[in-house]
């Protein structure tokens, strides 16, 4: 297998271009995850851990510029935790302290699962997607990036470059349930932020329908939240837990994780 | 050949010592070698094509095409097998490769081999396999009305009772007194248990060489060489002594290496080809690899006069042994013979039938049929301790069985068992006060997931009292052999068979030397069929005793040796046996001499939980236990063995379950079949009660299985004390809490 190491987006984005069958590898723990299974078989990888235009984040007049490569563990540290404190509280959750030290918001974003605990915090914030390519840069909002089950809006030639949020002032958070204690994928996830200046509530969970999923409610009808979460969703049975459970618990995280912002 | 040549001194002390295990750091520093290390020049790498289909017949196996793709040396199938086409570790059921009929999902079909693995995965999608799918039997009460999968009745005329059932593996009757005897409260219950895994970290591998004079050297991590090489041998047309096992590097074993893996596989090939051949299992495969916990549904009926002793007791366990027998038998008759757990009841009918399904093949597990009638037994005491409004620690006091009492099987226990010592002692622990609010969400129910701040938190506290036998039993021939050379300048060398899987017979092995031979200058030889007889299998609990019989039988007969020779070099090669039992009789369940069980271990525990009873999500706060273990010949090996039993037993409370669909497993990996992580782990505040047990060297008893027969129950009775549900199914799922 043929490993393409670039050391600057251009160069990447290049590669990109003449070799559509390479795949990208950023922090790997998905990819090689899906190698190890034999799930995938890709001709070539384009790896990208060494373009530093995608490494740490950057704020520009308030607005956030959180690299692709940003990684959890980064996540979880100040002065970012500050300012995103629900992406900081999902990321704690991500797998244990190695997949946290490799794994990136860019990969997640990537794998577009419905249990990627990177998803809702960044759709409750109302995040946009930036996408490179050899014939240049667009953005377009996280809620449209995702398409399905492992499915985005990437067009051919494309890298996710960066994430851009612009952190609303209210209260946030994020809660994730799953049956151990650590080290588990979300049976359901729920990000809530209160955004006191557009006058809304937004939610956004994660397991619980194709794609996570953003809910937004005005201020004034807060407390309808739980109710318009779990019309929102439509989970299934598996292996996991049960569609009833999961509604049973979106509700209650719902309940919870607004009362918590409120309450503050 | 990295993984099993040389073995470093060992720096241990005398028994009763604390001591650290050598491998400890190797293990944490990922520098200790396992059986999937193992390499040597020119090997070649074996794969297994394995059943899609939980029951269909074999119409016809095709592996023209897998020949001819590069790299393949090698395709076989059933009619590749030069001996016997069945193995089995107690009866031969098993083909070695299918011959007529698939049984379940993942049993072997045919093997390839070749330059390299991928190679050699290729090669298993070129054979074509042509299949008739049957109508697979998946219920474990249906069973006994279906098709028969194995016509033949492979158990029958084992001294079994005769059940002429289908699907009947053994069916068991004690009847004790007169069951039918009147109490003044009568409890009921139905309980169930999903299928556990031993979830072992090392998956199945092994490496086998060829002797180039038609023999075989087997490198596998596995339980017990010996009878891995009497079943191999006969399925290659060897004799034993053209086999040899050598002990790899164990990666964790919990009953799931008893019954052979690749051993034939990878001989099979290895032999064909005339190099050396690897087999490694990865993880998806490997809970296919091996068998599992069994599932249970146990029916109780529990009576009982009005100031709590127990008059009667009337359990039905039914055990879904999955497609073939492996240990099902001597499970059955361990969930029969400690079905009531350790009180005194002098009437009671047992009824355990174990059965053929097309479910993933069950047998040996850390507490062997125990683990799942103590959760059904636990569960009814507490819930007779409701109904009659006492303690439940009062009633099992006033129940506790002891020394003098008499099992159901009418086996009068004459050994030690302090089962109101270990009840007192665990009770006596003082259990941690309720932390305060605000707390970190890692000391809460969803841990990292954040999910409450003390919303919904209920705190209970549980107890409960579990048993089982130390040895093999019901007449099984148990032996242990062990060789000691003394050398001329005061040094000796222990040879031993014993499978070290983790559990530290290799130090309790040195700690015996040592202090028998009155030196310091002890090695262990390489684990290996070639130079010592059979050790016995590293499973029910037995190791410790008959290890450390047999090293010290050796060591003191070296000694006495060379005091006769009056010096020199000394070569001798001693077999411990533990006392004789006899079987039980196949129509009363009754004994048929003194006992059908060696010994018994009893533990205690008492397990706080926090339950947030909306989400269902729980978090175990503390356990406390007290543990019966005879002699503590290392205590810091032993606490070690209580956490890890804990632990497991944890597991199957909380989260372990292998999930069939149609005979199929749903969650083949460590993504979705959850085991514990640290942060899922409470601290374990650990007593020993050291009773010596009269009949074994030094008074040790066996100590890894009773943590976790008991585990599950006790933490499983907190839950029910946080949410007042009756919770009568193991793993308990948050739907059981909250909906
Ligand atoms: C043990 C373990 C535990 C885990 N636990 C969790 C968990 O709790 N929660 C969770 O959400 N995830 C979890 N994951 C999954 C994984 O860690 C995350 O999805 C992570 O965010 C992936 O990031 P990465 O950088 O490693 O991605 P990679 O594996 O490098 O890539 C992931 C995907 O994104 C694509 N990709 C990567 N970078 C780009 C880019 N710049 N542009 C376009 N496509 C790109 C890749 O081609 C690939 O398809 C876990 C994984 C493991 C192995």
């Amino acid at each position: 297998m043929e490993v393409f190491r670039p050391s600057t987006l251009d160069e990447a984005l290049r590669l990109r271009a003449e070799h559509p069958q390479a795949r990208p590898i950023q922090g790997g723990t998905d990819v090689m995850v899906e190698l190890t299974f034999g799930d995938a078989r890709p001709e070539a990888l384009l790896d990208l851990s060494e373009l530093a235009e995608l490494r740490g984040f950057a704020e520009e007049d308030g607005l956030l510029r959180l690299g692709a490569g940003l990684t959890y563990t980064e996540a979880m540290q100040t002065p970012l935790a500050s300012r995103l404190p629900a992406l900081a509280e999902a990321s704690r959750t991500v797998g244990s302290p190695q997949i946290r030290n490799r794994g990136t918001i860019g990969g997640n974003l990537g794998t577009a699962s419905p249990a990627g605990d990177a998803l809702p915090p960044l759709l409750a914030e109302r995040a946009e997607v930036e996408l490179a390519s050899a014939r240049g840069t667009r953005t377009m909002p996280l809620a449209e990036f995702l398409l399905g089950v492992k499915r985005t809006a990437l067009a051919p030639g494309e890298l996710v470059t960066a994430v851009r949020v612009r952190p609303c002032e209210g209260p946030q958070t994020f809660a994730k349930v799953g049956q151990r204690n650590a080290m588990v994928i979300a049976i359901c996830s729920l990000a809530v932020v209160v955004d006191a200046e557009a006058g809304e509530v937004r939610a956004a969970f994660g397991s619980s329908a194709v794609t996570a999923r953003c809910v937004v409610v005005p201020l004034a009808e807060a407390a309808e939240l739980p109710e318009r979460v779990v019309e929102a969703a439509s989970p299934i049975d598996d292996v996991r837990a049960t569609a009833a459970y999961r509604r049973h618990a979106l509700r209650v995280l719902a309940a919870r994780t607004l009362e918590r912002c409120l309450r503050t | 050949m990295s993984a099993t040549t040389e073995r470093p001194r060992l720096a241990v002390g005398r028994i009763g010592e604390r001591l650290p295990r050598e491998d400890a750091v190797p293990k944490v520093t990922g520098e200790f070698s396992y059986a999937s290390d193992l390499s040597t020049p020119g090997m070649l790498w074996g794969d297994t094509l394995r059943s899609p289909h939980a029951h269909a017949r074999v119409v016809s196996i095709d592996v023209t095409a897998a020949l001819g793709l590069p790299g393949i040396h090698g395709a076989l199938t059933h009619e590749d097998v030069p001996g016997k086409k069945l193995y089995g570790l107690e009866f031969a059921d098993q083909p070695v490769l299918a011959i007529d009929r698939v049984r379940y999902v993942g049993e072997p079909v045919a093997l390839v081999v070749a330059e390299h693995p991928e190679q050699a995965r290729r090669a298993l999608e070129a054979i074509v396999v042509e299949y008739e799918p049957l109508e697979p039997v998946v219920d474990m009460e249906r069973a006994l009305e279906q098709e028969p999968l194995h016509p033949d009745r492979p158990t029958m005329g084992h001294g079994y009772r005769d059940d002429r059932r289908p699907n009947v593996v053994r069916h068991l009757v004690i009847r004790h007194g007169d069951p039918d005897i009147a109490g003044d409260v009568v409890v009921t219950g139905t309980y169930e248990l999903g299928i556990q895994d031993q979830a072992f970290l090392g998956p199945e591998s092994g490496l086998a060489i060829p002797d180039g004079e038609g023999g075989v050297d087997i490198h596998v991590a596995t339980q017990w060489l010996h009878v891995d090489r009497d079943q191999v041998a006969p399925c290659l047309d060897l004799r034993p002594e053209q086999v040899r096992l050598h002990l790899s590097g164990v990666g964790g074993s919990f009953g799931g290496r008893e019954d052979l893996s690749m051993q034939i596989h990878s001989a099979l090939l290895a032999l064909h080809t005339g190099r050396p051949v690897k087999m490694v299992y990865d993880r998806a495969e490997s809970f296919t690899g091996h068998v599992h916990r069994h599932p249970a549904r146990i029916r109780c009926e529990h009576r009982a006069t009005r100031d709590g002793r127990l008059t009667s007791v009337r359990m039905q366990i039914l055990l879904d042994g999955g497609a073939y027998a492996s240990s099902s038998t001597a499970v059955a008759s361990n969930a029969a013979s400690f079905g009531l757990g350790p009180y005194r009841v002098d009437n009671a009918l047992i009824e355990t039938t174990a059965v053929y399904t097309n479910n993933p093949p069950c047998g040996a597990m850390r507490g062997f049929g125990a683990v799942q009638t103590c959760f059904a037994a636990e569960a009814q005491m507490d819930q007779l301790a409701a109904e009659l409004g006492l303690d439940p620690v009062e009633l099992r006091l006033l129940n506790a069985l002891e020394p003098g009492d008499s099992l159901p099987t009418g086996q009068v226990i004459e050994g030690s068992l302090p089962t109101r010592e270990v009840i007192r002692r665990a009770a006596a622990l003082p259990v941690p006060d309720q932390e305060t609010l605000p707390r970190d969400p890692l000391r809460l129910p969803g841990g990292t997931g954040n999910t409450t701040t003390g919303e919904g938190i209920r705190r209970g506290v549980g107890f409960a009292l579990g048993f089982k036998n130390i040895c093999y039993s019901e007449g099984f021939d148990d032996f242990c052999a062990a060789r000691v050379v003394l050398h001329a300048d005061g040094s000796a060398v222990v040879h031993s068979a014993a499978a070290e899987v983790g559990q530290g017979v290799v130090g309790v092995m040195l700690q015996v030397a040592r202090t028998e031979l009155g030196t310091d200058e002890v090695t262990l030889a390489p684990h290996t069929t070639a130079t010592v007889g059979s050790a016995g299998s590293t499973s029910a609990s037995r190791m410790t005793w008959m290890a450390a019989g047999a090293v010290r039988d050796a060591c003191r007969a070296a000694l006495e040796e060379r005091e006769r020779r009056g010096g020199g070099e000394v070569d001798v090669e001693r077999v411990h046996r533990h006392p004789r039992t006899t079987p039980l009789d196949p129509e009363t369940g009754q004994i048929t001499g003194e006992r059908a069980h060696v010994a018994l271990a009893v533990a205690a525990m008492r397990v706080v939980v926090e339950v947030d009873v909306e989400l269902g999500l729980t978090r175990v706060v503390w356990v406390g236990t007290a543990q019966d273990v005879g002699k503590a010949v290392n205590p810091l090996a032993l606490e070690g063995q209580i956490e890890g039993g804990t632990a497991q037993g944890l597991g199957l409370a909380l989260m372990e379950e292998i999930v069939t669909r149609n005979g199929a497993i749903q969650n083949a990996s460590f993504t979705d079949y959850l085991i514990p992580t640290a942060l899922d782990m409470p601290p374990v505040e650990i007593e020993l009660v050291e009773v010596p047990e009269p009949d074994a060297p030094y008074g040790v008893k066996g100590v890894g299985e009773p943590p976790t027969v008991v585990s599950t129950a006790a933490i499983v009775s907190a839950m029910r004390a946080a949410t007042g549900r009756p919770l009568t199914r193991a793993p308990v799922r948050p739907d059981d809490i909250c909906l």
